[in-house]
């Protein structure tokens, strides 16, 4: 056997500790390692171990400035973006390390796509907002295959019907809840394998967000999702697994119901019941 | 007594009255210890002083404004009806004579009717500065003495400081638009003068400039050719090409060189590029002019030759090189400053989709911060074609329609410095035609700037 | 990674999208590739841009600090300096009956020929001067018979006594020795006829020309009859008064403006239509400015023609908009939890801007105030119009007589005719002019650095 194999098998042990329910498609995504983050000379993530199965929902809560937000980002490299960040340990998706120096970041965010807290759509149209990265990544030939992928993209991410007829019109006349859901359907027109939402619902009212968390929902039969989130309810609503953080530590990661229900860690317990946070 | 002195002896009254002020306080607030003064003695010492001396100071100015006119008027009066009569040998004649007044002409060459004004002159600017002397004191002495007795404990002391303060930067909040009105004003006044030689349409699409040389105004009935034609359509195609020949150099290099110097250089790359590109901001045009003429003007020539071309040394060409250099600086601070203001937000949707850096910068940054770019371009082309020194020095001041940019051109600043540095007379339309120039060059820089500021500012608050 | 039978991360196994991924990535990364090195094109082209300007500049310039001069015994002959005795002043005597005798005796040092001492002392160095009387004034530049003059002036005592002097050599001279003209031309073409030519380099061998610090430069006035001369006094002081008031009236009445502006001024259509005006005219050419001055303050106001005083009213209006935008966005970035809290302990609003909002502002309408003053350093295309092109030989002593400035001065001397002489002494007053701007743009920076506040 393997080492590569025995580790497989160690990491489903740990996955079944951790509390994921185990079932036949249980299956590895991303595997962390003592990720740990510094800016500058702060260090933000204090060694982190996590697991993400494949065709999850995974929600990370904690109080504001818990670095839930920072280890999300680390999952697709979004903290190269930030000068000053560095990032230690290992985060391997599918099994190989995304912070192997020949690894390419481009192929790699194309793999694990990123929703914002603050709907971001660019100042072009709709169409050109969707086809954007299909266009980047040269995904579609023809123009046709391009329509095709704008459309089924909307549709996945429920807003064709409400956009059909005005596809040339700037994305950022939409309004807040049709933003976000542009955005996640600017994503999945890439076709990646993970999403990563970072608090995608903090600037929406509770209409929008209930669509965008049952559009969550239909899409997690497709994508592997790992969100933060700042709402404890949005969290158990939503994922099925959920992992606390706090003061740039995984205090503890489980199903999501063990987690609200019978958290194993005083911190886990007092931050649910709203002693801090 | 000379204004200097008469200014010192106004500071120091007004440090005496200040003085007087501060006493006066302090006795009226000994005879009612019942009574808080309203403000502190201070202000009732700077009030007693504003009125011994801002009173007595708005006399000097307008004294000062309106007696060398006024004597002048009574000097003209007393003149002979031969020198009157002639504008031009009546400013000759008025110079003379303030020269003898103040003894600076040599007296043996004066007639004696030009003494006997030098005399007169003289007497009654002596009569004018002691009146004016005589009435300040009387009104510093009124004003001190009204400001003393008002001093009371309810006397709002400091309220009224600062409403002669507020005034006074209120004044100097109006000198701005004074600057636009008096520019606007006398151009368009120039200008009337001007077209009243010379008709407008001649003036605006002609396409012959030879303004020929005149020392007084044309004369009636002169020949039709000794006017010169006046089309300005010339200098308006110099103008413009040697504009667009900067821009040409100047927006790709400052552009790029503001993208990567924002987006990847590194920090310490960009904290010493940034400011050694910007010191090009700060060279005076005159020196790029003399760079231009001296350095690249022959170098450009030598190229040209090289490469079988027919440059001249001074051409459009030079002149609109060293001018994209002179703007290089402007674009690429303008152009930084607004690729910094697109959202953070925006380039983390890009590259979180997989898009590279220059994808990124190429398909979202620079799309979003067109606008503003845009703006940051016509301010840049405004001052393109305001630019005078180094075209006067490098285009060749030749006043031809070509689109040829090896060929020398002139532009409206050129012609506007020839025509009022060359010894024509003040009235004629060879000076005059300078103002019209001013004037159309002022209408298209104000357009530029107004659509460019209105596009930077939307801008602006579209990030905001 | 290993590469052991792991089934997920073999890339042939890779969904068709990530397979379209992988073959766009090679073409992208040229791309970017591409980019990044025309923008380092870009940049590295701005820089040497700016190298080569100042290459270009120092290298012409530079040579000019240094002026060949001549060492000389001059013998103040009194056979040839014969005048009377330097007038004092009688108790019993006006000043006015007293200036009427000294310049009576100054008209006769005019009538006196100091070329002949310079040439009678030529004559003890050059042994062949004898037979060519006519050149040998060319040797020394005419402008230092008045040096001569003026030192008798002072001190009469000197006829009678040798003196060792240093005089400037003629400008051709200077061309000629420091080979700034082709030595290989015939001799029409030379400025120099070959007996002066064979002068000045076997003085220049034998130690008595030597290339000296040009203190000319820097303390004499313009001149056109005597080129090795001309310096760059006049047009110092010009624009110094000129700075100065720009000093004194832009930058209080900008500052005072922007405060208006800034605190006080309601918002309404009004302020913006100021506000608007103030951003346009700070983009209106300079040259519109000189236009207004040439209309309004001589043709109206009949203020003197080419004197300081004008152009310092015209820049004045020019850097005002400048001041004041730049100290307007100062005081914005003052926050207003300051002002705040000035008013609520009772200070009035007046006490709360002078008191609290404009020290804090201080370093900013420091720079502000420091930047306008070298943009109207640094103009000359007003000052053209407004008459300051004229030559004026004297140093102005005060803002209303004569003057030029020293971008102006630049622009005259790069149009002089001996352009062997004048190009590297233009581009050694470009120094001057240069290293004036560069220190006060250093001072603004510095600070800046210095005062530098996060709020």
């Amino acid at each position: 056997m393997t080492r590569d194999h025995q580790d497989r098998i160690q990491q489903v042990q740990s996955i079944t500790e951790t509390g994921h329910s185990m079932n036949q498609q249980t299956e590895l995504k991303m595997k962390a390692r003592d990720v740990k983050v510094y800016y500058g000379n702060d260090q933000a993530i204090k060694g982190i171990d996590m697991d993400v199965v494949k065709n999850e929902v995974l929600a990370f809560i904690g109080p504001s400035g818990c670095g839930k937000s920072t280890f999300l980002r680390c999952l697709n490299r979004m903290n190269d973006t930030i000068d000053i960040c560095r990032v230690t340990g290992t985060i391997e998706l599918d099994g190989q390390n995304m912070y192997d120096p020949s690894l390419d970041v481009v192929q790699l965010r194309a793999q694990v796509g990123m929703v914002f807290q603050k709907p971001n759509p660019f100042p072009k149209s709709i169409y050109d907002n969707i086809a954007y990265g299909p266009k980047l990544h040269g995904l579609a030939s023809k123009k046709s295959d391009l329509d095709d992928i704008v459309e089924s993209s909307l549709q996945k991410a429920g807003l064709w019907n409400e956009v059909k007829d005005r596809l040339d019109q700037p994305g950022t006349g939409l309004s807040g809840g049709q933003q976000q859901r542009l955005c996640i359907a600017r994503t999945i027109a890439v076709s990646p394998e993970v999403i990563l939402m970072d608090e995608p619902c903090s600037a929406l009212d509770p209409i929008a967000t209930s669509i965008i968390e049952e559009l969550i929902d239909e899409l997690k039969a497709n994508f592997t999702i790992v969100m933060v989130t700042h709402n404890m309810q949005q969290a158990a609503r939503v994922s099925d697994r959920t992992a606390f953080f706090h003061l740039g530590e995984l205090v503890e990661v489980g199903a999501t119901n063990e987690v609200f229900t019978n958290p194993k860690h005083k911190r886990t317990e007092d931050y649910i019941t709203g002693r801090y946070g | 007594m000379s204004n200097l002195t008469l200014m010192i002896v106004l500071l120091a009254l007004l440090a005496i009255a200040y003085q007087l002020g501060l006493v006066r306080t302090r006795q009226v607030a000994g005879q009612n210890p019942a009574q808080r003064m309203h403000s502190r003695p201070h202000h009732y010492g700077v009030l007693v002083g504003l009125w011994a001396v801002l009173p007595a100071f708005f006399i000097f100015l307008l004294w000062s404004w309106g007696s060398p006119w006024a004597i002048d008027q009574l000097l003209i009066a007393q003149l002979p009806e031969s020198i009157t009569s002639d504008n031009q040998e009546l400013r000759v004649a008025l110079r003379r004579i303030g020269n003898l007044a103040s003894n600076f002409g040599v007296v043996s060459e004066a007639a004696d009717w030009e003494l006997q004004a030098a005399a007169f002159l003289a007497e009654t600017r002596q009569l004018s500065s002691g009146l004016m002397l005589a009435l300040m004191a009387a009104v510093s002495a009124a004003g001190l003495l009204y400001g003393y007795r008002r001093i009371s404990p309810l006397q709002r002391a400091r309220n009224q400081i600062e409403k002669v303060v507020k005034a006074a930067l209120v004044l100097c909040s109006t000198v701005a638009i004074l600057t636009t009105i008096g520019i606007v004003l006398s151009m368009v006044g120039e200008s009337l003068r001007f077209f009243s030689f010379v008709s407008p349409m001649d003036f605006f699409f002609g396409t012959t400039w030879n303004p020929r040389f005149s020392t007084s105004g044309v004369a009636e009935g002169s020949l039709t050719g000794s006017q010169g034609s006046f089309g300005m359509l010339p200098l308006l195609a110099g103008t413009f090409l040697i504009a667009a020949i900067a821009m040409v150099v100047a927006i790709p290099l400052g552009l790029l060189a503001a993208i990567y110097l924002s987006e990847y250089a590194s920090p310490k790359l960009r904290a010493t590029a940034k400011p050694i590109i910007e010191v090009l901001a700060g060279i005076p045009t005159i020196v790029y002019g003399f760079f231009a003429l001296v350095t690249v003007g022959p170098f450009l020539s030598d190229l040209g030759d090289f490469f079988g071309l027919d440059i001249r040394a001074t051409s459009a060409l030079t002149a609109g090189v060293v001018m994209g250099i002179m703007i290089i600086p402007f674009i690429s601070s303008l152009s930084d400053d607004i690729i910094t203001q697109v959202p953070k937000s925006l380039r983390d949707g890009s590259l979180g989709l997989g898009a590279t850096k220059s994808e990124t910068i190429r398909k979202v940054v620079l799309p979003a911060a067109l606008p503003g770019i845009v703006g940051a371009i016509l301010l840049a082309a405004s001052r393109a074609i305001g630019e005078t020194m180094i075209v006067v020095l490098a285009a060749g001041n030749s006043p031809s329609l070509t689109a040829n940019p090896f060929e020398a051109v002139s532009t409206m600043t050129v012609t506007i410095v020839n025509q009022l540095t060359g010894d024509n007379d003040f009235s004629s339309p060879q000076s005059l035609v300078a103002f019209a120039l001013g004037l159309t060059l002022f209408v298209i820089t104000l357009l530029l700037n107004v659509v460019a500021l209105v596009i930077v500012r939307k801008y602006r608050e579209q990030y905001e | 990674m290993s590469n052991q039978t792991d089934t997920t991360s073999q890339p042939m196994l890779k969904s068709a999208v990530q397979q379209k991924v992988q073959a766009s990535l090679s073409r992208r990364h040229r791309q970017e590739r591409l980019f990044k090195f025309t923008g380092l094109t870009a940049v590295m082209i701005s820089l040497a841009l700016v190298a080569m300007l100042f290459i270009n500049i120092f290298s012409k310039g530079l040579p000019a600090f240094w002026q060949t001069s001549i060492t000389l015994d001059i013998y103040f002959d009194p056979a040839i300096i014969q005048i009377s005795e330097k007038p004092v002043q009688r108790a019993d005597e006006s000043s006015n009956e007293f200036r009427e005798r000294f310049l009576a005796w100054q008209g006769e040092l005019g009538m006196i020929n100091f070329n002949r001492l310079i040439s009678d002392s030529l004559m003890q160095v050059l042994p062949d001067a004898d037979q060519h009387r006519r050149q040998i004034l060319r040797v020394v530049t005419s402008g230092e018979r008045f040096a001569l003059r003026d030192m008798v002036k002072d001190d009469p005592s000197i006829i009678g006594q040798t003196k060792r002097l240093n005089l400037l050599t003629d400008a051709n001279i200077d061309v000629w020795l420091k080979g700034n003209i082709d030595r290989s031309l015939p001799d029409h073409q030379q400025q120099l006829s070959p007996v002066v030519q064979k002068w000045a380099d076997d003085l220049y061998a034998s130690g008595i020309i030597k290339n000296r610090f040009s203190f000319a430069l820097f303390m004499n006035p313009d001149s056109r009859s005597s080129l090795a001369s001309a310096g760059l006094a006049g047009a110092f002081m010009g624009s110094l008064f000129m700075m100065l008031i720009v000093m004194f009236l832009a930058v209080p009445m900008g500052v005072a403006a922007a405060i208006y502006l800034e605190e006080f001024a309601p918002k309404n259509k009004i302020t913006d239509l100021v506000e608007v005006n103030i951003n346009n005219l700070a983009a209106v050419p300079s040259i519109v400015f000189g236009l207004l001055g040439a209309a309004v303050f001589i043709g109206w106001f009949n203020l003197p023609i080419s004197a300081p005083m004008v152009g310092g009213l015209v820049l004045s209006l020019m850097t005002l908009p400048t001041v004041i935008i730049a100290t307007r966005s100062t005081l914005k970035a003052i926050p207003p939890s300051i002002r705040q809290a000035a008013l609520g302990l009772g200070a009035s609003k007046m006490q709360t801007i002078f008191h609290h909002v404009l020290p804090l502002a201080f370093p900013g309408i420091l720079t502000a105030s420091i930047l306008g003053v070298a943009q109207a350093l640094g103009e000359a295309a007003p000052l053209l119009l407004i008459g300051m092109k004229s030559f004026v030989a004297t140093v102005p002593t005060s803002p209303f007589e004569q003057s030029t400035a020293l971008p102006v001065q630049i622009f005259l001397w790069q149009g002089n005719e001996l352009r062997n002489f004048f190009e590297a002494r233009t581009s050694a007053a470009i120094i001057v002019l240069l290293t004036m701007m560069i220190s006060l743009n250093g001072i603004a920076i510095w600070l800046r650095k210095k005062f530098e506040q996060r709020w």
